[in-house]
C-alpha cells in the first residue's frame, strides 16, 4: 500500500439530524398534537366553531397508533428488506396486554358484578387463570405490552432467521403466524374473551376513560410516542447500524462475506419493530375502546404493508403519510360509500405499485429532482 | 444473539485501528495458508467437487482455470463456508478448520471473497462501502456505538487512493462503471485486511487498460496477501501467474507454470475437446 505520500483524507459530510424544514414540521406537529387539539377538545365548549369533537380526537389518535405501526414496519421492510405480513399480531398482543389491565379496572361494575370479567363468569370460571396474575397492576401490564411482543418476535425471529428463511417464504410464515394467533384468540377457552375480545372499559388508573381530560391525555401520550418513533428511526438510520441494515436489504451475501453475521442485526430490528407495534396497540385500545381477534386477521397485516408502500418505504416520513392518507380515506369511504372501501383500497394499491413505486415521498422527491 | 467472536480467537479489537499485523490467529508456522484435502461436494448425485486436493502457500498468487462446471466457484463456496463439503478437510493455516465456521466467522479469520458479478452496496456511497467492510468489531452493539476514528479515515483514504476512486468517495456505488465497481469490491476486500483473497473473475467486463492495471494491483498484493484468482482470460493469467491449477470435473487436472500447463496433453484435450 502506498504510504509514502500523505493521502488526502476524505471526511463525509455529516448529515443534520433533521433538516430545517424537518425540525419545523416536527415542532408544528408537536404543537398541534400535544397542545392545540387537546385544548380545543377539552376547553372549547361544544357549540363553538373551534370545538374539536370526541370523534375527531379518537380518529386522529387511532391513526397516530397506525402511524407508529407503519414506521415499525418500515424499519423491518423499508430499511432491512424483510417483508412481514404478520405485524398485526404484535399490535394486537400489545393491545390485549394492556386490555387485561383495563378489564381489571372495570372491577365489579360488569353485568355479573363479579371480580372476574364478564366473559369468565359466563364461562363459569371461578378464578383468574395463571396468566392473568398481577393483571390489576398498571406497571405489570405496561411491562407485558413490551415483553410479550418482544418474546414472540425473538423466538420466532431466531428460528426463522437462523434457518435463513427469506423473501416471500418469510412473508408467508408471518401470515401463518398471525392467522394461528387469531384462531387461538377466537377460542373462548384461551381466556381472552373469545371473538368479543375486551370491551366496555370504564377506567384507566382510576380515571374514567371516556371523559375528555382522560381522552386528551392518552391522545397526547400517543403523539409523544409518534415523535419518539420518528426520532428513534432517524437515530438508527443515521448510525452505522442503519447502514448495515440497508446493506442486508441490498446485498446480504456481500455483508456476510464482509464478516457481519446478519442474524443479530435482523433479530434486533425485528424485535424492536414488534415492540413498537405492541406499544401502538396498547395506546390504541383505550382510545378505540375494544380489542378483539379480528385485529390479527391476515388482511389487517397486509393493510399495514399497504400503508408503508403508499407512503414510501425506506423513507422517514413516508410510512407516517401512508398511514394517514390510507386511513383518512378509509374513514371517509366507510361513511360515504361503505361498500366500495375494499375496491378503493385495491385500486389504490395497484395504482401506487404501477405509478408510484417509491410511494408518495418517492414521487415528491422525483418531482423536486426534475425541477432542479 | 451471540455473534461470531466468542468461540474463535479474534482479538476483540473494537477500535479497528488500521495497520496492525494482519489476520492474527492464522498459524502459518509450518507451510501452507490454505489446505484442501479430498474435498467432495455433490448436488443431487452430481459431484461438483470430486476429491479435490489443493494447497496454497503463504504469499502466493495462484490462478485457477478450468472449463465451465469444473467446480471453481464451488471450491470458493467451500473455502468461504457457503457450502459444506460432504467429505474432506479444509484448513486455513494450521489450525482453523473451515468446514466448522460460518461465512462471517471465516471472513473474520482473514479470507476475503470477490464475487463473479461485482457485488457492492449500491445504495451506499463509495466511502460507506469501504467503511462497512473495514476490519473492526462487527457485532450489533458495536455498530450501534460506532464512531469514525482518524486512523480509520486514513485507512479508507489509502484504499480510495489504491483503487483510484478518491474522486468518487461520496458517489453512490450503484452509479459507478462496471470496472469501478470491480475495483471498489477489491477495495472492500482489502479493508477487511485478509490474509487470503479469493477473486472470482475479477477482470470480467473490464477494458484492456483496466485489466492491465488490475494485473499490476494483484502482483503488488501478493507477498503480503495470498491471492487465488479464478479467471477465463488467458492473457490476464499469463500476465500474473506463477503457478496455475487446472480444474476439471471437480478435481485437479494439472498444476504448474503456465508453460507447463499449456503444453499438458490432458489440458489441451479438455480445452479443445476431443
Amino acid at each position: 500500500m502506498k504510504t509514502e505520500n500523505p493521502v488526502l483524507r476524505y471526511v463525509p459530510r455529516s448529515e443534520p439530524f433533521f433538516t430545517r424544514g424537518g425540525w419545523i414540521a416536527l415542532l408544528a406537529f408537536a404543537f398541534i398534537a400535544l397542545v392545540l387539539l387537546p385544548c380545543l377538545y377539552v376547553f372549547v365548549p361544544e357549540g363553538s366553531a373551534f370545538h374539536v369533537s370526541a370523534y375527531t380526537v379518537t380518529l386522529v389518535g387511532k391513526i397516530m397508533c397506525y402511524a407508529i405501526v407503519a414506521m415499525a414496519m418500515n424499519l423491518i421492510w423499508g430499511y432491512t428488506g424483510i417483508l412481514s405480513l404478520g405485524h398485526g399480531v404484535f399490535f394486537a398482543l400489545g393491545g390485549y396486554a394492556f386490555g387485561m389491565y383495563l378489564m381489571r379496572q372495570i372491577g365489579r361494575e360488569g353485568q355479573y358484578q363479579s371480580d372476574l370479567p364478564d366473559f369468565m363468569v359466563f364461562l363459569d370460571w371461578k378464578k383468574f387463570p395463571w396468566y392473568w396474575t398481577n393483571s390489576d397492576s398498571f406497571l405489570w401490564c405496561a411491562a407485558l405490552v413490551v415483553i410479550v411482543p418482544a418474546l414472540l418476535a425473538l423466538v420466532f425471529g431466531f428460528f426463522a432467521f437462523r434457518s435463513r428463511i427469506k423473501g416471500v417464504y418469510f412473508s408467508i410464515i408471518t401470515q401463518a403466524m398471525t392467522f394461528a394467533f387469531m384462531l387461538l384468540f377466537f377460542r373462548n377457552d384461551t381466556g381472552f374473551g373469545g371473538n368479543n375480545g375486551f370491551t366496555d372499559f370504564k377506567r384507566v388508573l382510576g380515571y374514567p376513560i371516556t371523559v375528555p381530560s382522560t381522552r386528551a391525555t392518552i391522545f397526547a401520550i400517543t403523539a409523544l410516542a409518534v415523535i419518539g418513533t420518528i426520532v428513534l428511526t432517524r437515530y438508527l438510520i443515521r448510525s452505522k447500524i442503519g447502514r448495515v441494515l440497508t446493506a442486508i436489504r441490498d446485498s446480504e451475501s456481500r455483508l456476510m462475506f464482509s464478516g457481519y453475521n446478519p442474524l443479530g442485526y435482523k433479530l434486533f430490528i425485528w424485535t424492536l419493530s414488534a415492540v413498537l407495534c405492541g406499544i401502538a396497540g396498547a395506546l390504541y385500545v383505550p382510545q378505540v375502546g375494544i380489542i378483539n381477534p379480528s385485529e390479527m386477521s391476515p388482511a389487517n397485516s397486509i393493510e399495514i404493508a399497504v400503508w408503508v408502500a403508499v407512503g414510501g418505504r425506506g423513507t422517514l416520513i413516508g410510512p407516517l403519510l401512508g398511514a394517514g392518507v390510507v386511513n383518512g380515506a378509509k374513514s371517509f369511504f366507510t361513511q360515504a360509500f361503505p361498500e366500495y372501501w375494499l375496491f378503493f383500497l385495491g385500486l389504490l394499491f395497484i395504482l401506487v405499485t404501477l405509478f408510484l413505486p417509491k410511494g408518495i415521498v418517492g414521487a415528491i422527491n422525483l418531482a423536486k429532482w426534475r425541477r432542479k | 444473539m451471540s455473534e461470531t467472536e466468542g468461540q474463535i480467537n479474534v482479538s476483540g479489537d473494537a477500535t479497528g485501528a488500521g495497520l496492525h499485523v494482519m489476520g492474527e490467529g492464522v498459524d502459518l508456522s509450518h507451510g501452507p495458508i490454505l489446505y484442501l484435502d479430498d474435498i467432495t461436494v455433490s448436488f443431487d448425485g452430481f459431484k461438483a467437487l470430486n476429491k479435490l486436493t489443493l494447497t496454497v502457500e503463504a504469499g502466493e498468487l495462484r490462478c485457477v482455470i478450468g472449463p465451465n462446471g469444473a467446480g471453481k466457484t464451488t471450491m470458493m463456496d467451500v473455502i468461504t463456508g457457503k457450502t459444506r463439503p460432504d467429505l474432506g478437510t479444509a484448513f486455513f493455516g494450521q489450525t482453523i478448520d473451515l468446514t466448522r465456521l460460518t461465512e462471517p466467522q471465516i471472513a473474520h479469520q482473514g479470507i476475503g471473497r470477490k464475487f463473479q458479478k461485482p457485488t457492492v452496496f449500491e445504495n451506499h456511497s463509495v466511502f460507506e462501502n469501504l467503511e462497512l467492510a473495514m476490519k473492526t468489531d462487527k457485532t450489533v452493539w458495536a455498530s450501534m456505538r460506532a464512531k469514525r476514528s482518524s486512523e480509520q479515515l486514513d485507512r479508507i483514504a489509502q484504499t480510495l487512493e489504491l483503487i483510484e476512486l478518491h474522486g468518487e468517495a461520496d458517489r453512490q456505488a450503484g452509479l459507478l462503471s462496471h470496472g469501478q465497481k470491480q475495483w471498489l469490491e477489491i477495495g472492500m476486500l482489502l479493508m477487511q485486511e485478509p490474509r487470503l483473497l479469493l477473486l472470482d473473475e475479477p477482470v470480467a467486463g473490464m477494458t484492456d487498460e483496466e485489466t492491465e492495471r488490475t494485473a499490476e494491483l494483484f502482483k503488488s498484493l501478493a507477498g503480503e496477501h495470498s491471492v487465488v484468482v479464478v479467471e477465463h482470460d488467458m492473457e490476464f493469467i499469463e500476465s500474473i501467474a506463477n503457478v496455475v491449477t487446472v480444474l476439471h470435473e471437480g478435481s485437479v487436472l494439472a498444476e504448474g507454470t503456465m508453460d507447463m500447463v499449456q503444453n499438458d496433453e490432458r489440458v489441451i484435450e479438455v480445452y479443445l475437446g476431443r
